[in-house]
């Protein structure tokens, strides 16, 4: 079952030099599965999950068509859409630090997301909250509901994000570097969290980073952009086979582990435009 | 020859020692990893042996030679430091041209040819010498920063996690330039950074920081075989191997 | 040619530090030309400057030139903007006093803007006990309302021009260490500062090369909005009789002199106090213009 599909999404930005493509004819679909885009910076991968959601500001221009459950996100005033961000898709940005509300208690924050799209008393909601923070494995719900944002580490940051995200039970998360600020040892946690939630709620997800290896990990398919096209759509365990050059080029300049390679080998620019 | 020695080293900020008796040797050519995650005071190690960080009890010798609290004209010329970030470590107001003389007008030094020789080393070309860090991109910046660095003709460098801002493909150019650096001018590295798969490819040798001390001291070796004994250095390496699916 | 030398100055590969600068006063030359409010604060701004260079050629008649014959006459094809109560010629008297205005704004700026930039930088990049004496100083200055501050040193030095300058420089400079040092508190800390430091570089290398440029364009856009502040201040101190001293044709001393006719001769108060808010006008214009050329995060 199709939950989002996008069909030739065009995100163009006036500057100097005349209108400028960040986001080129991009199309795919989504079931309730889990897909990661991957790209470098400028690649168009962040666009893509803001528009979506339809958080592009003028001057910036979006054209193609985004459907969601069947509801074409475009055509939607913006009180519906406000239903939807939240309830129907939410996204998890990349540092909690600036997504958080330094002077409102992370309990509150997050009572505050469920609040909006649902009726609930105050004990209902209580105990939703409290329930939320106890799945994203906070060992101690009660006390952390009362802390400020700055008394939390990054990791706990995070996954007070992904509580708050996740609340008013959407069926898509977009998650956009949710753990490119975090610590490696916090950054596995953070993510193995996001995928158990994502599977038992039966949720989609939008994985977008710039870490092949960690996409590769916790997708099913992935698409790699690149100056703001897709250039290849494979399945995640397909990525060694993966053919486009560009895709091949850049899982090779990753240094591994175990590497014993003397020079790492760069991507040749030159055959994509030069960037 | 020790190109880089720390004993019992200790350093604060305020009143809370964030680097607690650190004890490292560094030979000269060598190239050395200090690993750990944020608030391990990896960095601050760095901060310390350049004088950024002048609160700190024990002994830091660069070249032999103890240094002060301060940073210092003499040991800049031994010693010079890469930072993280190639967006903040560059004046936004200075062409890269301003960037290089500077150094050497600092040390009374004129041209003579330098800044066109260290630009082709670092793999820059002479049209950018003129050009402002926002005409720049990343890597271009990057490049910069080590050019800047290398001016002076130091011994040692000091590495602030040197590509963890920068693209996959931008990270591999910067550390092949690394690599190349430091066998063409016998350079010692003292490379700070929580990546580990960096450390496999530019060191020999890793020291794992946890809380402000070194747990660990390790050959990059252990990173292929995952031959670690501190339980620390042990998860480290486990979350950070990547069984990606294209790894032969 | 022309475009020769645009593409010169836009050059993305500058083969001289020459080029390099002149393409980016370039760049903001043409954000400036791009916002009409600020064409219109320059061109107002350029006004003042020649109308008070060429003072003796555009004015018809002498400034101080009596002829009690003539008193009190309404705007007219001989008179533009009338004659005032001694039956000088208004709009000589507001042309000269253009030479005035300017003469106080730039010798204010002159003198408050480097005392509170240096001030600001000193403090903000060594801290501690520094930054506290010299803050605490500021505060000081801060505390006062500007306008009596400017009266009471007015009335001490005694009344004129200068010491109405120097009156105001004085309340005028705690403002710019401020905005100084706040400026200085957020680059102080940056990578390239230490990276500076670790070449070796004096702190008075740092300040001076390093600091001070990146809180200049701040500077002027304070300094440039802050100008109709200081010729309204000037006209006050004038209206209040320590500024300038008759006969001089300052603008404030003139509309004070008006006020006993306001309500028959409107325009012996009038006219001076226009060319005032014009050239307010002037400077917020072009400050705002280079608020938004000179600051780089509002750039793309």
């Amino acid at each position: 079952m199709t939950l989002l599909s996008v069909e030739n999404l065009t995100v163009t930005f006036p500057t100097a030099r005349g209108m400028v493509r960040v986001v080129d004819g991009v199309s795919f679909e989504l079931g309730r599965e889990r897909l990661g885009i991957v790209g470098e910076s400028g690649s168009g991968k962040s666009m893509t999950g803001r528009a979506i959601l339809r958080l592009i500001r003028p001057p910036g221009r979006v054209t193609g068509r985004i459907t969601f459950r069947s509801e074409d996100l475009a055509a939607l005033p913006e009180r519906r859409m406000r239903e939807i961000r939240g309830a129907g898709i939410s996204m998890v940005m990349q540092d909690p630090r600036f997504s958080l509300n330094p002077v409102m208690r992370v309990g509150d924050q997050i009572a505050e997301a469920l609040r909006t799209h649902e009726k609930l008393d105050r004990g209902a909601l209580r105990a939703r909250v409290r329930d939320m923070l106890d799945a994203v494995r906070i060992d101690d719900p009660d006390r952390v509901a009362g802390l400020y944002p700055h008394e939390v580490s990054g990791g706990m940051g995070q996954r007070i994000m992904i509580a708050m995200m996740l609340i008013p039970k959407p069926a898509l998360l977009i998650a956009d570097e949710p753990t490119s600020a975090l610590d490696v040892s916090v950054q596995g946690e953070v993510l193995r969290l996001m995928d158990d939630l994502v599977r038992e709620r039966g949720m989609g997800l939008i994985l977008i980073s710039h870490d092949l290896p960690l996409v590769a990990r916790y997708c099913d398919r992935i698409l790699v952009m690149h100056g703001g096209q897709v250039l290849e759509a494979c399945a995640a365990r397909d990525l060694h086979a993966a053919t486009h050059p560009y895709t091949k080029g850049l899982l090779a300049s990753v240094p591994r582990m175990d590497d014993t390679r003397d020079v790492l080998p760069v991507l040749d620019r030159s055959a994509w435009g030069g960037t | 020859m020790t190109a880089l020695r720390l004993t019992d080293l200790s350093v604060s900020y305020g009143t809370t020692r964030v680097v607690r008796g650190v004890s490292l040797e560094v030979a000269a050519g060598a190239s050395v990893a200090l690993v750990g995650e944020s608030g391990s005071g990896k960095s601050t190690v760095l901060k310390a042996i350049t004088g950024l960080a002048p609160d700190w009890t024990g002994e830091i010798e660069v070249l032999g030679k103890p240094r002060g609290h301060r940073p210092d004209r003499a040991v800049a010329r031994e010693c010079q430091m890469v930072f993280q970030d190639p967006y903040g470590s560059l004046h936004p107001r200075r062409t890269v041209d301003a960037v290089l003389t500077e150094a050497l007008a600092i040390h009374g030094m004129t041209d003579d040819g330098h800044v066109a020789e260290t630009l082709a080393q670092v793999g820059l070309d002479a049209r950018f010498r003129f050009r402002y860090p926002h005409q720049l991109s990343g890597g271009q910046r990057q490049r910069v920063a080590i050019a800047r660095a290398l001016i002076l003709r130091p011994k040692v460098l000091l590495l602030d996690e040197p590509t963890s801002a920068l693209d996959v493909s931008v990270q591999a150019e910067i550390l092949n330039l690394l690599k190349t650096l430091r066998a063409e001018y016998g350079l010692t590295y003292l490379l700070v950074t929580h990546d580990l798969p960096v450390v496999g490819f530019l060191c020999e040798r890793l020291a794992v920081m946890r809380g402000g001390e070194i747990v660990e001291i390790a050959p990059t070796k252990a990173l292929r075989d995952g031959s670690f004994t501190h339980p620390y250095s042990r998860h480290l390496y486990a979350e950070s191997s990547s069984d990606i699916g294209g790894a032969p | 040619m022309k475009a020769g030398l645009r593409d010169w100055l836009t050059t993305e590969a500058p083969g001289s530090r020459r080029q390099a600068m002149a393409g980016r006063l370039y760049g903001a030359g043409l954000a400036l030309l791009g916002n009409p409010l600020a064409v219109l604060g320059g061109l107002i701004v350029l006004l003042l400057v020649l109308v008070a260079a060429f003072a003796p050629w555009l004015a018809p008649e002498s400034p101080v030139g009596q002829d009690l014959g003539r008193r009190l006459l309404p705007p007219s094809a001989e008179h533009w903007m009338g004659t005032d109560e001694l039956g000088r010629d208004i709009l000589s008297r507001v042309i000269w006093g253009a030479r005035i205005t300017l003469m106080i704004v730039a010798l204010v700026a002159v003198i408050a803007a480097p005392v509170g930039l240096i001030v600001g930088a000193v403090s903000g990049y060594f801290g501690g006990w520094i930054d506290r004496v010299l803050m605490g100083l500021t505060d000081v200055f801060l505390s006062m309302p500007k306008l009596i501050l400017a009266l009471a040193f007015a009335a001490a030095l005694g009344p004129g021009i200068e010491n109405a300058v120097i009156a105001i420089a004085i309340t005028t400079w705690p403002a710019y260490a401020r905005i100084a040092r706040a400026e200085t508190l957020t680059i102080r800390n940056a990578e390239f500062i230490a990276a500076t430091r670790l070449l070796g570089a004096s702190h008075l290398r740092i300040i001076g090369l390093h600091i001070l440029p990146l809180c200049t364009s701040s500077m002027i856009i304070r300094v440039t909005l802050d100008m109709a502040g200081i010729i309204l201040t000037a006209a006050g101190l004038g209206f209040l009789g320590l500024g300038a001293q008759p006969p001089l044709p300052e603008w404030g001393a003139m509309i004070s002199r008006g006020r006993a006719f306001i309500l028959d001769q409107w325009w012996v108060a009038t006219m001076p106090g226009f060319a005032i808010i014009v050239v307010s006008l002037g400077f917020c214009f072009l400050g705002d213009g280079l608020r938004d050329a000179l600051d780089p995060k509002g750039r793309k």
